[in-house]
């Protein structure tokens, strides 16, 4: 478990971007509107789901997306795949600007981008058997591969390790990593060159997780797939993440290499969350500990300036009237932007003394004195 | 609160108008002469247009629909006399207000309503809370079983075979009629009775199921299995918990009964030989009588409007969550 | 080795000091499917002011081994066999009055999602009163202080305030300090916290996760905390039941378990989940399949079907004679202890980073 090992690999070729960027966001949006009022409804307020954000994937690299509930990182993916229009912002898609385009200019785009999501149940038709639901992305978009639909959708089957004799098989009589596996292989199907892949075994149980996960990586690395990998698991993403960027409330606070983020993050937000993560090692050395108090606020009313500032030990008074812009900050790798006026240490070491935001935590470990 | 009773009775006004219109040039599209209707069979042409002068269906037919519209709000003279707001015309067939003939007709309608609404509420909560209460067990299975059977019951086929056994057989009860509750409590309930056991039957049986199907629903619920776990007694649970979250289904289902019975219960008057609001909308449908139609039909609607609004307001008593949204 | 195949786990050793006994526990549903095994012959013993770990995926039995102890299931379907001895007291066939009198009392609960585990209909502050009213004949006043200090001590700010409102307006995060403020308003000796950290997210588990061990120095409960996070285990429990397919497969301490796992499940488990410290080139070694059926479990170990040792076995069949149990630091597995010590360090350990 010595970090010792584990780094110069880290900082090996694979973790480089891996080629030129394919998918651009900036400044993405997305309010939902609020409605209310009296005598006549109107909008009186909206969600700031996604309140600009700014990310690149490059070809053949995963990117990683993490961070809380209401973070807004579902709503960039399907932002992404165009299943939502955004409020304001750009997509640039292997050069071409898709945040605008209609039906039929975002069709060629469509079949590169492809969408794996989280519930393995409720999305894919229960009345259609598996064969159906892999070949129907290739008769919308009218491909027609060499050897025949079937054949491929054959292949595709033995691709996520399933037996492609069930093809004429209904999704009820698959286990969830097994419906999952044909999530993935509809996916594939189109050949895609990015998948965004929403949470894709947090419904799953963790024997199973590692199933997926492992299949996801094979797919990742013998078909060169870009993947924007959306899960609240943070040793998943790491698992599965050349770069990760962590969201809060609507806004990418940091983003960098595997190895910054998770051994040198700079962002208090990145620290907590870190330092929140529960691992199964009675062994490993000491972590800071940190904790924040309560709940993350309402993305209708974002605080200003900075929006981790309420829950921030660091906060002081120009975090509320001045938002941080992500940036390189000086220290840090290529590619490692935080959002932070005053960015920590770059370490997960344990401190002299601990964070401990929350006042009940706090007041309990004051009465019996620190048990750690 | 005030302000969605505000929204809400103003919407149910605007609903009103656009029902009003709606039925008012959907008959006018009917190529009938209505005067011809109204004047019978040995109709001279001098009697027609007099007939027609009096309705007013000389006039053009926005003027008509003004008419009408402001006669609700504020009255309207007839060349017969003055009929005070609200006013809904004169029927073509009887000559009398509109209004007048509703309200005759309704104690009867009201009466077997309400009646029937208390002997179904206790006797179907009651019973489908006890089937809920025990459920699995063989009560629960008779319960259930009587109230399948009974629920696919009709009124015009469970109601012969009742007067027949009380009424032409045996002779216990006299024929169903309707004597004014002011007059004769007793002679108003005993006339009633059957019509109103008959009624209740079926619907006792539909609020059996009902009830315990979502009481069987709420007590899987996990805030039900929390209130357990803090050991509340069982009956406790069961009554606050479990009960409190099955009001919202029961009531929307009442609000939906109670609109259409008040609106007129056709087949039970037919049944009873009853003359209330469900006779009279077929009799006026019967004999083309248009006014006296709109009139049942916007008094069936203001019920219905009324009740929806009534239950929104008991969902936000029953769930603080509607409360505050 | 006998030829006999045994059936039942010997139980472990009850030490004076364990509050909370379960010896050969056995849950039956009767679905329309047939019967469900969810629980087949579990033992195992929590100690005052101590916390055990159960950690277990979807339907190995965990969170219905707890539901029983309170008597919670549904009497009508489920068949109970067994002892559950809490404090003395036999709770298998004890009256439902004898358990509405322990439950919420002496036991409390918490469940995996406040927002539906408290009622929509009433305040915070009526369903967090009722059990002190209940149990302690507190008045409405008594307990309405009881409750604002309570929910004070688990960190809601304005108690006095949050009293009246109702569970919905409050955060995810508040709802479950919530329901843990209401776990604890009779001081109860044991508590059951059934995933209470799931639907949160990560830095409020951590929260919660302190609160619960800072409220348990405080008011000396045991707890009994059910999970499939062996991260969350880690950071909460002393000792540790992994349960598989309705049995407990693996005992012990967080440590001994941790440290030198000897089940494979438990090995299984340990080398699928991705670390923040694990190596990144490495690939996950997930459990092949997927886990049984309980209407119809495998044979002799049910874990056989998915293991990858069972070819070590010698002199008894996996298939056919299902391993027990033994008393202690134990794990139901046919491999000798060297074969599981073996297997451990040269195969496991090095995937585990």
């Amino acid at each position: 478990m010595s970090e010792n090992v584990t780094l110069p690999k880290q900082q090996g070729p694979t973790d480089k971007p891996a080629g030129e960027p394919l998918l651009t966001v900036e400044g993405l949006t997305k309010h939902f509107p609020i409605y209310g009022g009296f005598p006549f409804k109107r909008q009186v307020g909206a969600v700031k789901a996604v309140d600009g954000v700014d990310l690149t994937v490059h070809a053949g690299e995963s990117l990683g997306l993490v961070g809380e509930s209401g973070c807004g990182k579902s709503t960039t993916g399907r932002l992404i795949t165009r299943l939502m229009e955004p409020t304001a912002g750009k997509i640039t898609y292997a050069g071409r600007d898709i945040t605008r385009a209609n039906r039929k200019q975002l069709a060629p785009v469509r079949s590169e981008i492809q969408m794996i999501f989280q519930d393995p149940y409720s999305s894919l038709n229960p009345r259609q058997t598996v064969g159906t639901i892999i070949k129907s992305p290739m008769e919308v978009n009218g491909i027609n591969p060499p050897g025949g639909r079937e054949n491929r959708v054959r292949e595709l089957l033995e691709t996520v390790g399933l037996n492609p004799e069930h093809y004429n098989r209904f999704p009820h009589e698959f286990s969830g990593g097994q419906r999952q596996r044909i999530g993935v292989a509809r996916a594939l199907a189109l050949e895609p060159k990015l998948i965004v892949a929403d949470e894709p075994v947090s419904a799953l149980d963790v024997s199973i997780q590692a199933q997926v996960v492992n299949l996801l990586q094979k797919v990742q690395d013998e078909l060169g797939i870009a993947f924007l990998f959306i899960a609240h698991d943070l040793a998943v993403v790491r698992h599965f993440s050349q770069r990760v960027a962590v969201m809060y409330l609507g806004k990418v606070m940091e983003v960098a290499d595997r190895d910054s983020l998770y051994n040198r993050p700079r962002h208090p937000y990145t620290h907590a969350l870190l330092s929140a993560v529960p691992e199964a090692d009675v062994d490993t050395g000491k972590k800071e500990r940190i904790r924040l108090a309560g709940d993350v606020p309402s993305p209708v009313n974002p605080p200003s300036g900075c929006r981790f500032r309420t829950r921030c030990w660091k906060a002081q008074d120009k975090c509320a009237t001045e938002e941080p812009p992500l940036v390189q900050i000086s220290g840090n790798r290529e590619g490692h932007l935080t959002a932070c006026h005053f960015p920590e240490e770059p370490s997960t070491e344990a401190r002299t003394e601990d964070v401990v935001m929350d006042p009940a935590l706090a007041a309990l470990e004051e009465e019996h004195g620190s048990d750690d | 609160m005030l302000q969605f009773l505000i929204r809400r009775l103003t919407g149910a006004v605007v609903i009103m108008f656009l029902i009003g219109a709606f039925t008012f040039f959907l008959f006018y599209t009917i190529p009938q002469d209505f005067a011809a209707l109204s004047c019978g069979k040995n109709c001279s042409p001098e009697n027609l247009a007099v007939i027609r002068e009096n309705l007013g269906l000389d006039k053009p037919i926005w003027t008509q629909f003004w008419d009408f519209m402001v006669g609700i709000v504020a009255g309207r003279d007839f060349p017969v006399g003055h009929c005070d707001a609200p006013c809904l015309g004169v029927s073509f067939h009887t000559g009398d207000f509109v209004w007048d003939s509703i309200i005759d007709r309704f104690p009867l309608t009201l009466s077997l309503t309400v009646g029937g609404l208390v002997i179904f509420l206790v006797l179907g909560l009651g019973s489908g809370l006890l089937a809920a209460w025990k459920r699995g067990t063989s009560l629960d299975k008779a319960v259930s079983g009587a109230s399948m059977v009974l629920s696919s019951f009709q009124i015009y086929f469970l109601g012969p075979i009742v007067l027949g056994i009380f009424v032409y057989s045996t002779g216990w009860l006299e024929s169903p009629k309707y004597v004014p509750f002011s007059d004769d409590p007793a002679a108003w309930a005993l006339g009633l009775l059957i019509p109103w056991a008959v009624m209740a039957t079926i619907f006792t049986a539909q609020y059996t199921r009902m009830a315990r199907s979502t009481m069987i629903e709420q007590l899987q619920e996990e805030h039900v299995r929390t209130a357990r776990a803090k050991g509340m007694r069982q009956r406790y649970v069961f009554f606050r918990y479990a009960w409190r979250g099955s009001l919202t289904p029961i009531v929307t289902i009442l609000g939906m009964d109670l609109s259409g019975l008040l609106a007129g219960a056709v087949v039970t008057e037919f049944t009873f030989d009853l003359a209330g609001i469900g006779r009279l909308a077929v009799d006026s449908s019967l004999t083309k009588d248009l006014p006296l139609t709109m009139g049942v039909m916007l008094f069936g609607a203001f019920f219905i409007l009324l009740l929806n609004i009534l239950v929104d307001l008991a969902y936000a008593y029953i769930d603080p969550r509607v409360r505050l949204a | 080795m006998t030829t006999m195949t045994k059936t039942e786990d010997t139980p472990a050793p009850t030490g004076p000091e364990a509050f909370l006994s379960v010896r050969d526990l056995r849950v039956r549903f009767s679905t329309e499917d047939g019967i469900v095994k969810a629980v087949d012959g579990l033992s195992f013993d929590v100690e005052r002011g101590k916390t055990l770990g159960i950690v277990g995926e979807s339907g190995s039995g965990k969170s219905v081994t707890n539901l029983t102890v309170l008597g919670l299931h549904n009497r009508k379907t489920t068949e109970i066999d067994g002892e559950i001895v809490l404090d003395g007291q036999e709770l298998t066939g004890a009256s439902e009055r004898e358990l509405e009198k322990l439950r919420g009392n002496k036991v409390a609960m918490i469940f995996q999602d406040p927002l539906t585990a408290l009622s929509p209909y009433y305040t915070v502050g009526r369903q967090l009163s009722e059990p002190f009213m209940k149990h302690r004949g507190a008045s409405k006043k008594e307990a309405k202080a009881r409750a604002i200090e309570m929910l004070d001590k688990v960190g809601i700010p304005q108690p006095a305030l949050r009293f009246n409102d109702y569970p919905h307006q409050f955060s995810g995060g508040m709802r479950q300090r919530a329901m843990i403020a209401m776990a604890l308003m009779c001081d109860p000796d044991l508590l059951i916290a059934d995933e209470p950290t799931t639907a949160l997210d990560v830095t409020v588990q951590a929260q919660i996760l302190d609160l619960l061990k800072d409220l348990q120095q405080e008011f000396g409960s045991a707890i009994i905390f059910i999970t499939h996070d062996l991260g969350v285990i880690a950071n909460m429990a002393d000792d540790l039941l992994v349960m598989y397919a309705g049995r407990a497969v693996e005992r012990g301490s967080v440590r001994e378990v941790l440290r030198a796992p000897q089940h494979p499940y438990t090995w299984g488990l340990l080398s699928s989940m991705p670390r923040l410290g694990g190596d990144t080139g490495e690939s996950l070694v997930p459990i092949p399949g997927s886990p049984p059926s309980l209407l119809n479990p495998p044979t002799g170990c049910p874990f056989h079907p998915r293991c990858a040792f069972t070819d070590q076995v010698t002199g008894a069949s996996c298939s056919g004679e299902r391993p027990s149990l033994g008393a202690g630091r134990a794990a139901a597995c046919h491999l000798t202890g060297e074969q599981k010590q073996t297997i451990f360090i040269d195969q496991i350990k090095p995937r585990l980073g």
